[in-house]
C-alpha cells in the first residue's frame, strides 16, 4: 500500500494535450476516483501511472519511489481494464494465477492466493471455467481477483462497471466500495459516471480537456463547486445556471434575472462587493427550488415562475419552468398535480445560491 | 383446475400446385442444395471428371497422339515402384515439402511479428511483402534462373568479391545444389502467404491483452506465449497444411529452374509426371500414375485439414 503523487504530469499525442500539468496526491489506502467527460484525459492518466504510456513531462510516484520512466511490470500495481482483458485460452484460476507464476510465488501460495480471492469474490465454483464461459459479472470479478491476488501497492481501474447492465452495476458498485474498504489498497477509478464517482470514491478528481478542475469530497465537490464545470458537471439533472445581476441597496444585495429577483444571504455578501452592477452566472441546484403548491404571500425568496413540464419520476418530481433565461429545473414532491401553464410559486434555499464569475467561470461563492 | 378452452382448427384446405411447389423449393434442405448446384456443377465438370478420367488412363499404356490405349491393369504403378528416378523423386517431394515449410512458417511469423509493430513506411513494406506471392511463380522463377545462372549469378559473384569462394557456384549443377536452391527459392515465394495469414491474425490480438500482461510481469517472448500464440495458433496450422499441400503438389518452380534435372535427380511428383506423360516419353498412363501416386499423401493431409478447422468451429 502507497501513497500515488503526480508531479505536473503532461502526456501530449502529437497536437492533441490529453493531460495538462496534473498534479495530484493520493492518500494511502484512498479510493480516488478520476471523473469527467468522454476524451478528458482520464484515461491517459490512468495508463501513465501503470507505465503503458509514457509521460512527456513531470513525474510520477508510487510510495516514496519515482517510477516515471520504470516498465509497468515494476510499479507493483494492478489494473482492471474496461472489457477485462482476461486471457480466452486460460481458466478462472489460471487467469488469477498467471502473473504470480510469472513472478515466480511458490505454488502453494499461489493456490492460497487465488482461493481466498475466489472466496471473497464468490467465483470458486468458476475456477475451471474458460473466460467466454462466463457472464459479464462473473468475468469482471474474475479480472478483480486477478488484480487482488497480487497484493499491489495501487489498484487502477478503467470503468470496470460499464459493460454491466444497470442492476448489476450498482450491485457490483456496492461490492467494490466494500472490497477496497476491507482490502485498504490504494486505489484509483476512472469514470465517467458522476454517480458512480460521488457514491464510491473517498475523494474525486474532476477533470476537463485534460486539467484538473476540482479535488475534493463528494461533499465538497457537490456544495462548494470550484468553478462552473464541476457545478454543471456533478449533479443530476443539472445545476441551473443563468445569467443576473448584482444590485446593491439598503445595505443588501440583491440578484436580479428578468422578473425574479433574489436576496443574497448576509454571509455571501463580501465576496459579491466587486460585482456591483454586474452580470455573474447565478446557479441553483434543482432541489434548491422548492415548487410550493397553493398561493403564498411573495417573500425575498419566493418567485412566481410558468410551468413548462411535468416529469415524474416516482420518488420526486421534475418540474420544468420558464425561468428568466431559458427553462429552470425544480424539484417537485412525488404526486404534485401541476398542469403546463400554471403558474406556481417557487421558494429558493437562498443559503444555496452559487454565483461564477461570467469571464473566468470560477466560483465566487 | 381450469383447463383452457379447446380450439378447433379445421382442416386445412390443399393449397393448390404452385404454392405447393414454391414451399418445398423454400424448404431449407431443398434450397440449400439448389444453392450449392452450381458448385457442384462447376466442380463435377472440371474437377471430377478430369479426375477419374486420369484413373482411367493411369490403367492403360495410353500414349500422346493415339485416342486410346491397352488397359492394362496396375502395371504402370507396379513399374513405377521398380523405377530409381521415381523412388528418387518421391524422397525430393519430401524434402522438398517438409523442409521448406519449417522455414516458411519461421521467417513469416517474424516477418508478420515485425510488420505488426508500429514504425514509419509500415504499410509500403507490407505491400512490397506480398511481391513474391503475388508476381506469377513463372515469371519469378526465371528471375531465380537468372540468380542461379552458373555463369552470371550475382551470388557467386558476390561471394567471390567477399572472398567466401573461389569459383562460380553451380547452384543447378549438382543434385545437392539443385535441391538446396530449389528449397532457397520455395521458401523465399511461400514466406509471404505465412507472414500476411500471420499477421492478420496477430491483428486480431487485443492489444489489452499485451498489456495486461506487461503489467503483471510478462516480457516479450512469455507474452508471445501467453497470449499471442493461442490466438493465432489455428492460423498457424491451417496455414501450415495450406502449404505443405501446396508445397507437394508444386510444378512451376521446378519445372522452370531444373526441369528435374541434372539428370532426373530433382524430380518432384508433378514434374516428372509431365517428363513421363507428356514432355518427354509421352506415355500418358504413367504420367497420370505419377501424379495419382500423390493421391493418397494429399488426401490424408486434406483430411488433417479439414479435421482441424472443423474442430475449430465448436
Ligand atoms: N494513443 C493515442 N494517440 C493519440 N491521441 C490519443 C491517444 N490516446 C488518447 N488520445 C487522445 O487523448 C485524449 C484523452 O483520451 P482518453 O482516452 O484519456 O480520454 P478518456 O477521458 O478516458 O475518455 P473516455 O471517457 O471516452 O474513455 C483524447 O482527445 C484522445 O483522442
Ligand atoms: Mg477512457
Amino acid at each position: 500500500m502507497a501513497e500515488v503523487i503526480y508531479d505536473h504530469v503532461t502526456k501530449r499525442f502529437d497536437s492533441v494535450v490529453a493531460v495538462n500539468d496534473l498534479t495530484l496526491e493520493v492518500k494511502d489506502g484512498e479510493f480516488l476516483v478520476l471523473v469527467g467527460p468522454s476524451g478528458c484525459g482520464k484515461t491517459t492518466a490512468l495508463r501513465c501511472l501503470a507505465g503503458l504510456e509514457e509521460v512527456t513531462s513531470g513525474d510520477i510516484l508510487i510510495g516514496d519511489r519515482v517510477v516515471t520512466h520504470i516498465p509497468p511490470k515494476d510499479r507493483d500495481i494492478a489494473m482492471v481494464f474496461q472489457n477485462y482483458a482476461l486471457y480466452p485460452h486460460m481458466t478462472v484460476y489460471d487467469n488469477m494465477a498467471f502473473g504470480l507464476k510469472l513472478r515466480k510465488v511458490p505454488k502453494q501460495e499461489i493456490d492460497r492466493r487465488v482461493k481466498e480471492a475466489a472466496e471473497i469474490l464468490g467465483i470458486q465454483d468458476l475456477l475451471n471455467r474458460k473466460p467466454r464461459q462466463l457472464s459479464g459479472g462473473q468475468r469482471q470479478r474474475v479480472a478483480l481477483g486477478r488484480a487482488i491476488v497480487r497484493e499491489p501497492q495501487v489498484f487502477l481501474m478503467d470503468e470496470p462497471l460499464s459493460n454491466l447492465d444497470a442492476k448489476l452495476r450498482v450491485q457490483t458498485r456496492g461490492e467494490l466500495i466494500k472490497l477496497q474498504r476491507r482490502l485498504g489498497v490504494t486505489t484509483i477509478y476512472v469514470t465517467h459516471d458522476q454517480v458512480e464517482a460521488m457514491t464510491m470514491g473517498h475523494r474525486i478528481a474532476v477533470m476537463n480537456q485534460g486539467v484538473l478542475q476540482q479535488l475534493d469530497t463528494p461533499e465538497n465537490l457537490y456544495d462548494r463547486p470550484a468553478n462552473l464545470f464541476v457545478a454543471t458537471f456533478i449533479g443530476s439533472p443539472a445545476m441551473n445556471i443563468f445569467p443576473a445581476k448584482v444590485v446593491s441597496g439598503d445595505g443588501s444585495y440583491r440578484l436580479v434575472a428578468g422578473e425574479v429577483t433574489l436576496e443574497v444571504p448576509p454571509s455571501h455578501r463580501s465576496r459579491l462587493a466587486d460585482y456591483v452592477d454586474r452580470e455573474v452566472l447565478l446557479g441553483i441546484r434543482p432541489e434548491d427550488l422548492e415548487v410550493v403548491v397553493g398561493s403564498e404571500a411573495q417573500r425575498g425568496d419566493t418567485v412566481r415562475l410558468p410551468v413548462e413540464l411535468i416529469e415524474p419520476l416516482g420518488a420526486e418530481t421534475l418540474v420544468h419552468l420558464r425561468g428568466p433565461a431559458g427553462t429552470l429545473i425544480a424539484q417537485g414532491e412525488p404526486r404534485i398535480h401541476l398542469n403546463p401553464g400554471d403558474v406556481v410559486t417557487v421558494r429558493v434555499r437562498t443559503e444555496h445560491l452559487h454565483t461564477f464569475d461570467p469571464q473566468t467561470e470560477m466560483a465566487i461563492f | 383446475m381450469t383447463t383452457a378452452p379447446v380450439r378447433t382448427i379445421a382442416p386445412a384446405a390443399p393449397l393448390p400446385l404452385r404454392q405447393r411447389i414454391r414451399l418445398w423449393i423454400e424448404s431449407e434442405p431443398v434450397l440449400a442444395y439448389l444453392f450449392m448446384s452450381p458448385g457442384w456443377l462447376i466442380l463435377l465438370l472440371f474437377m471430377s471428371y478430369p479426375f477419374f478420367l486420369g484413373i482411367w488412363i493411369s490403367l492403360t499404356d495410353r500414349t500422346v497422339g493415339l485416342p486410346t490405349g491397352e488397359f492394362v491393369g496396375l502395371r504402370n504403378y507396379r513399374d513405377l515402384l521398380r523405377d530409381g528416378v521415381f523412388r528418387l523423386t518421391v524422397l525430393n517431394t519430401f524434402i522438398y515439402g517438409f523442409v521448406t515449410v519449417p522455414f516458411k512458417l519461421l521467417l513469416g511469423l517474424l516477418l508478420a511479428l515485425l510488420l505488426n509493430q508500429a514504425f514509419r513506411l509500415r504499410n509500403v513494406l507490407r505491400a512490397a511483402l506480398l511481391l513474391p506471392w503475388i508476381v506469377p511463380t513463372a515469371l519469378s522463377s526465371l528471375a531465380w534462373l537468372m540468380l542461379y545462372d552458373p555463369v552470371l549469378s550475382p551470388f557467386s559473384w558476390l561471394l567471390k568479391d567477399w572472398g567466401v569462394v573461389e569459383g562460380s557456384i553451380a547452384f543447378l549443377g549438382s543434385r545437392v545444389n539443385a535441391i538446396v536452391s530449389l528449397c532457397v527459392a520455395n521458401i523465399w515465394r511461400g514466406t509471404p502467404f505465412f507472414a500476411v495469414a500471420i499477421l492478420a491474425g496477430l491483428q486480431a490480438v487485443p492489444h489489452e491483452l499485451h498489456e495486461a500482461a506487461a503489467i503483471e510481469g510478462a516480457n516479450a517472448v512469455q507474452r508471445f506465449f501467453a497470449v499471442t500464440l493461442p490466438v493465432i495458433r489455428g492460423i498457424v496450422v491451417i496455414t501450415t497444411l495450406f502449404s505443405i499441400i501446396w508445397t507437394f503438389a508444386d510444378f512451376q518452380l521446378v519445372y522452370v529452374l531444373t526441369k528435374g534435372g541434372p539428370a532426373n535427380s530433382t524430380h518432384i511428383f508433378g514434374t516428372f509426371a509431365w517428363q513421363e506423360g507428356i514432355g518427354g516419353a509421352g506415355k500418358l498412363g504413367m504420367g497420370a500414375a505419377v501424379s495419382l501416386y500423390m493421391f493418397p499423401i494429399l488426401a490424408a493431409l486434406s483430411a488433417i485439414l479439414l479435421r482441424y478447422v472443423r474442430s475449430q468451429e465448436t
